[in-house]
């Protein structure tokens, strides 16, 4: 039954409107030569030259995206391996606290994240005499901890579609359980890894208030540029940086869903030529 | 059909000679898991060359005792000993064992050729003697032209023989196969029924068999292991386990029977005669079993050795009367519900030997049904 | 592992022969780690675990800790309670302030309502969606999937400062309906509960529509097809059949959405008024204005406290989710 009511379809619209109309609005209004942002002054991209023109947005943003990086990698592999162990390990001590840990930070709220972070960077300190100071380190810790919830979510889903014969009948080729999971099911799982980086990669980036917290003096992440400029009220220059994410995320987005109804199509032309052969030779 | 069929071995029965080494032992193992047991003290002895079957419905733990022997499960209770070894401990990377799988489980991101040659590349074969030996296995596979195919670009059909070769190549002691011909059709099926058997005659490789379909179990099989609740209700050749049931699960299990419950009148060494209500007359078998007289006993008798008339033959003994309320044409045969005069109704096939329009039985003739005195069988319980 | 490949039961290429095993680990350093319990399946399963246990649960007890702490002008801005001489719980100048003062409760109670209500009406708006993306043809429903995740990957902040510049008195909705003369003066919009419900509802919105269509998608249609063939109406079948095999969807979108709208700060800040006080936005400027470290800690404990039930819901939800996957 594909037939819709009208009710439904208007809704429907009315949603996608509502959550695209503030999008489209920031990229209009990043052409906009006026300073008042809203009053339409004529079309100008001057905004664009001020934004790379401006030094402590790109010092705040090659900040940024080191720590999104690192923190994104660091993030993936402790997800990898969290998601895999609810999945594969059924039975250890402590497995429900482990779970409850994993999937805890999806939902607790930032400041609370970030208050508690604090608090244990500042107690290490006292007592161990590192973490020095609040910085690139604690914040990338901090970054690593809560979007390797994500991660960890995206592989468990992953893994539970992964056919476990697949690993079983390679140890029973001989190779040993690690050498299965680097030779098998990792390659196969591939995809699942790279998008959950880029899950990370993008929270990591876009994190203000944990940052704030763990963030020492002398640095600036991104956000807190934006953040601090917005709490006076609009800058054309923030709309300028927005268009710009803004396209670099759809052109993203379409890129890979492209590349994946390619992939798809492909195997589906594969799997119907087999089946074609194969019948013409019975 | 029969003509293509070679019987190996067919005067080599090892399980009957008191001399012969088991090559596998599964000596009282038992699996739980939790409340549940799903292997409950199982012993075989499985030899050096046979294809072995473990036939049995769903949940009935065939396919347990099958992991058990592979290493993915461990016995609760009981050994398993392979060539004489011991194989309690060791996982299933350092067990003489090689596994087919239901799925086939094929490496996705690995070509053919790659996929065979994975379980020689674990135990550090040089490459070159791999290339020799993937080659030769796709070979006796018939593939040899889809070694560079990935899994996806191959039918049905053809991933199962990827993953035939790739547990073949290993040449293992044991090669343990679960379910392989499920996902198979029919026609399919019966070709590579017999490519099976070839393949395991000239490598000479042990063979068990997971399977639930008794047809594939009779026609592959050395023996077949009856299972049923986790237990083994019979063990023998296709023929034992079908001509000579031990119980009635067995006998019901394997093909359709007819079951009348009877009492024994006279039982000597050479004869013995059961007297049925249920079938409504006296029946005779032409061997003596080991019980005494009036016990309570059940016979069985398969549908196809029975013959239907519709003259009215007047026999002392294994002869019964009743009317056909259904005909089923299969084709090659017709299978016939007879309703007995004694209420009871039993199932008659036929061959179709004539080809004419008229059935020579039809709806509500009254047939008589008589068979040789060696069909029956008569089962205690 | 060294050993296996020059064995010399190998080299025949026969296979192995389970004798192997009988053979001693070829390097020391393997069997002192399996001693310690540190097989590979261990190392997977601790690394995550004290990673998460060190940096996620251990700071929520320092939180604890310091909520019973006195505030002093110092760096850090509070003393440990060992340092007083005492093991006396400092529970009136945090907890207490907690209590007696009406900014914290007012808070505490405004971001549970606001979350709740927001939550209700991500519900109303979302439902529809997810059940109009469900329904819609294979083709059509990936499109419209990466539309509503697309705004997703796009930053949260961003997305925030974009209502201001449509809620502002000079705005855009202001200047449209102005300019079609509906209004003669701007709608006074920015800086209300209105704003920050509206903005909640923005940013939060797809984390009630992906579960809720994860759910739908996967409803089997012919249970409907089987209710109209029984002689049920439509309407009727909808609540009694698709809305009720919703539900877990409907909990798990809930919980996505109420938990972190309560301690939400960056909504409430930029498009809240003075009044908007939410629980998130107390405690960050408490911490970092007043510095006030033991009494934020306490409303972050308070705050853990309200969110234990929601919490527990939740994992309930991923763990059944885990079974039926399995």
């Amino acid at each position: 039954m594909h037939r819709q009511s009208w009710f439904i379809l208007l809704l429907l619209t009315l949603g996608f409107v509502f959550l695209y109309a503030p999008i489209v609005s920031l990229v209009i209004f990043s052409f906009n030569s006026s300073k008042l942002v809203t009053v339409w002054g004529g079309f100008s991209t001057k905004w664009y030259g001020a934004l790379v023109q401006d030094q402590q947005i790109l010092d705040a943003a090659m900040f940024s995206l080191r720590i999104a990086a690192i923190s994104a990698t660091l993030a993936t592999i402790l997800g990898v391996m969290a998601g895999y162990v609810l999945v594969r390990f059924h039975k250890f001590r402590g497995r429900a606290t482990f779970s409850g840990m994993v999937t805890a930070p999806l939902v607790m709220p930032e400041v609370i994240t970030g208050i508690s972070l604090l608090l244990l960077f500042i107690s290490m300190e006292q007592l161990i005499g590192w973490p020095q100071g609040r910085g690139l380190t604690t914040i990338i810790i901090a970054h690593t901890t809560f979007t390797m919830s994500y991660s960890a979510v995206v592989m468990r889903s992953r893994f539970l579609t992964l056919d476990i014969s697949l690993e079983e009948a390679a140890m029973d080729l001989g190779a040993k359980p690690s050498k299965v999971f680097f030779v098998i099911t990792l390659p196969i799982v591939a995809p699942a890894v790279i998008s959950s980086w880029l899950l990370c990669f993008t929270i990591s980036l876009d994190d203000l208030v944990i940052t704030s917290f763990t963030n020492g003096p002398g640095t600036t992440t991104l956000p807190q540029v934006i953040f601090s400029k917005v709490r006076l009220g609009l800058d054309p220059k923030v709309n300028a940086l927005a268009t710009i994410i803004i396209s670099i995320v759809a052109v993203g987005v379409i890129i890979s869903s492209f590349y994946m109804r390619h992939k798809e199509r492909q195997r589906q032309r594969d799997e119907q030529m087999a089946i074609r052969a194969a019948s013409q030779m019975a | 059909m029969a003509a293509e069929k070679q019987k190996p071995q067919s005067t080599h029965t090892p399980w009957n000679d008191p001399q012969a080494v088991p090559y596998i032992r599964i000596e009282n193992v038992t699996k739980r898991f939790g409340d549940f047991t799903a292997v409950d003290n199982v012993s075989l002895n499985i030899y050096r060359g046979e294809l072995f079957s473990l036939l049995g419905g769903s949940g009935c733990g065939k396919t347990t005792l099958l992991r058990m022997l592979a290493g993915f499960e461990t016995p609760t209770t009981g050994k398993i000993y392979i060539d004489g070894v011991d194989m309690a401990g060791i996982p299933p990377y350092e067990r003489p064992t090689n596994m087919m799988f239901q799925s086939y489980a094929l490496f996705p991101h690995m070509t053919v050729e790659q996929n065979v040659a994975f379980g020689l590349k674990q135990d550090g074969v040089k490459d070159a003697e791999i290339k020799k030996r993937v080659a030769e296995i796709l070979e006796l596979v018939k593939l040899t032209q889809f070694a560079k195919r990935k899994p996806h670009q191959l039918s049905g059909g053809q991933r199962q023989r990827v993953a035939l070769a790739r547990s073949l190549v290993k040449q293992p002691k044991l090669l343990l196969l679960d379910e392989p011909l499920g996902a198979l059709d029919k026609k399919l099926r019966e070709a590579t029924q017999f490519e099976l058997m070839n393949i395991q005659d000239r490598l000479g490789i042990t063979f068990i068999v997971v399977t639930h379909d008794q047809e594939e179990a009779m026609t592959l099989s050395t023996r077949i292991g009856v299972m049923n609740a986790g237990e083994i209700a019979q063990v023998g050749t296709p023929q034992e386990i079908y001509e000579y049931p031990n119980n009635e699960m067995v006998a019901d299990f394997i093909g359709s029977v007819n079951l009348f419950e009877g009492k024994i009148v006279e039982d000597e060494p050479g004869h013995v005669l059961i007297n049925s209500a249920e079938a409504g007359g006296d029946i005779y078998i032409d061997h003596g079993i080991s019980s005494a007289p009036g016990a309570k006993v059940w016979v069985a008798l398969r549908p196809e050795k029975i013959h239907l008339s519709k003259e009215d033959i007047q026999q002392p003994n294994n002869c019964l009367k009743g009317v056909v309320k259904g005909i089923a044409y299969m084709g090659n045969l017709s299978i016939y519900l007879i309703q007995l005069d004694s209420g009871k109704q039993i199932k008659v096939t036929q061959q179709n030997q004539l080809r004419s329009a008229e059935q020579l039985i039809d709806w509500d003739d009254r047939v008589s049904l008589t068979f040789h005195p060696n069909s029956p069988v008569a089962l205690l319980g | 592992m060294a050993s296996d490949s020059t064995s010399p039961l190998r080299a025949g290429g026969v296979g192995k022969t389970g004798i192997t095993r009988l053979m001693p680990f070829s390097t020391g350093l393997h069997a002192l780690l399996l001693k310690l319990g540190l097989s590979s399946r261990n190392c997977v399963i601790l690394v995550p675990y004290i990673w998460l246990t060190l940096f996620f649960l251990v700071p929520f007890f320092i939180v604890l800790k310091i909520s019973f702490a006195y505030m002093t002008i110092a760096q850090p801005p509070f003393t440990h309670f060992s340092e007083t001489g005492h093991l006396s719980l400092n529970i009136s100048d945090s907890y207490g302030r907690l209590i007696s003062d009406r900014l914290y409760i007012d808070s505490y109670l405004n971001a549970i309502k606001m979350a709740a209500i927001s939550t209700v009406l991500c519900l109303l708006l979302g439902y529809p969606m997810a059940y109009g993306m469900a329904r819609a043809k294979p083709s059509t429903r990936n499109i419209l999937l990466m539309l509503v995740i697309l705004p997703f990957w796009t930053s949260f902040l961003i997305r925030v400062y974009a209502w201001i510049g449509l809620l502002k008195n000079n705005g855009v909705i202001n200047n449209i309906l102005m300019a079609v003369g509906v209004i003669n003066e701007p709608l006074h919009m920015m800086n209300t509960n209105f704003a920050v419900y509206l903005g909640i509802l923005y940013s939060y919105l797809p984390f009630m529509i992906l579960p809720l269509y994860a759910n739908l998608e996967k409803m089997d249609l012919s249970l409907l097809e089987a209710a109209a063939d029984l002689g049920c109406k439509p309407l009727k079948a909808f609540f009694v059949i698709t809305v009720r095999l919703s539900l877990p969807g409907i909990v798990a979108g809930a919980m996505l959405v109420f938990i972190p709208a309560v301690g939400e700060y960056v909504i409430p800040e930029l498009l809240g008024g003075p009044s908007t006080q939410m629980i998130g936005r107390t405690l960050y400027n408490e911490f970092f204005s007043n510095r006030d470290w033991p009494t934020a800690s306490a409303v972050a404990i308070a705050i853990l406290i309200l969110l234990v039930v929601p919490l527990a819901i939740f994992q309930r939800y991923q763990d059944k989710q885990m079974e039926a996957a399995e």
